[in-house]
């Protein structure tokens, strides 16, 4: 029940700011559609921890804080790479791949990890399994601090503090 | 005083964000093979769309439209790593596999060596077959 209250908070507000026009007429729109969203959502079955991770909201804007931080740095090496490239005739990009295993046990866990490597230029994850990520990066220096584990570091304190909390959470409600 | 001050941040935002998208696309245009591609392609989409959608909302000052500029900052932010992610795989997974030759090779990059290119696909055979 917890879920579907902070779905039909997101929903109304993503509404309300987007139309702009507060009649009665279109308040009662919003308020059909929205409902309309949330039984589709609950017939779907995907009204639960994993959509909207509700034990992450203290800590996750800390983290993106931080991979906000990774990302800007990142985008700057790329940007190097490129007018680098652009003005002096060596090499500067050195393509790489490699499978990183992950500690990271939690769905979640991974997701966020996965999707953190994605979400900084020079490193992509193209695959996700149980115990690894196949990343491709631009440079061999990009891929080695990502192999130190910095970033999963964060990540294993993010989920695994909440992960004993979570499961319990996720069984009984929808 | 502030008015003048705002729009002159407004536009240095916007101006480096420019930058960053013109740095996406030549690290698009010339880097070798698919992959790296993706990477220059992540500069705009990081970088260059939050610096430009700030410079934007610091116009727009205390409205709606600052609020509907932080959802598409909030739903790019979102959906950008999925759809490369979606892109990667699906390069994965069909012709463009990394253990291939990369075959978009455009005739600006004829005169790069192909080791660079020689080695993840030696580096990912031994990774699969592992």
């Amino acid at each position: 029940m917890r879920y579907t209250f902070c779905l039909f908070a997101v929903l109304a507000f993503i509404w309300l700011t987007n139309s702009g026009l507060y009649t009665p007429l279109l308040l009662c729109f919003g308020l059909i559609s929205v409902v309309f969203v949330i039984l589709i959502a609950r017939r779907m079955k995907v009204v639960d921890g994993e959509s909207l991770p509700l034990e992450l909201w203290a800590t996750l804007p800390g983290y993106y804080l931080w991979l906000w931080r990774k990302i800007i740095a990142s985008n700057l090496e790329v940007a190097a790479c490129v007018w680098g490239g652009l003005f002096s005739r060596r090499e500067t990009i050195s393509p790489c791949s490699e499978r990183i295993p992950t500690r990271l046990k939690s769905d979640l866990g991974k997701v966020l990890y996965a999707n953190s490597i994605t979400l900084t230029p020079g490193t992509v994850a193209i695959d996700v399994d149980k115990d690894s990520v196949l990343v491709h990066a631009l440079t061999r220096s990009g891929l080695n601090e990502l192999k130190q584990g910095d970033m999963e570091k964060q990540i294993l304190a993010l989920t695994e503090q909440h992960a004993v909390a979570g499961t319990t959470g996720q069984k009984n409600e929808c | 005083m502030i008015d003048v001050l705002l729009s002159y941040t407004s536009g240095l935002l916007l101006f480096l964000g420019c930058f960053f998208m013109l740095t996406g696309a030549i690290g698009l245009l010339r880097f070798p093979d698919f992959y790296s591609r993706m990477h220059a392609a992540g500069v705009t989409d990081t970088l260059a769309t939050v610096l430009i959608l700030s410079g934007l909302m610091l116009m727009a000052g205390w409205s709606l439209a600052l609020f509907k500029l932080a959802l598409i900052m909030l739903f790019i932010f979102f959906t950008s790593p999925t759809a490369s992610h979606a892109l990667a795989r699906s390069a994965q997974l069909c012709a463009l596999r990394l253990t291939h030759a990369p075959v978009d090779n455009g005739p600006a990059d004829v005169s790069r060596p192909t080791a660079e290119t020689s080695t993840p696909a030696s580096r990912m055979e031994a990774a699969e077959g592992s």
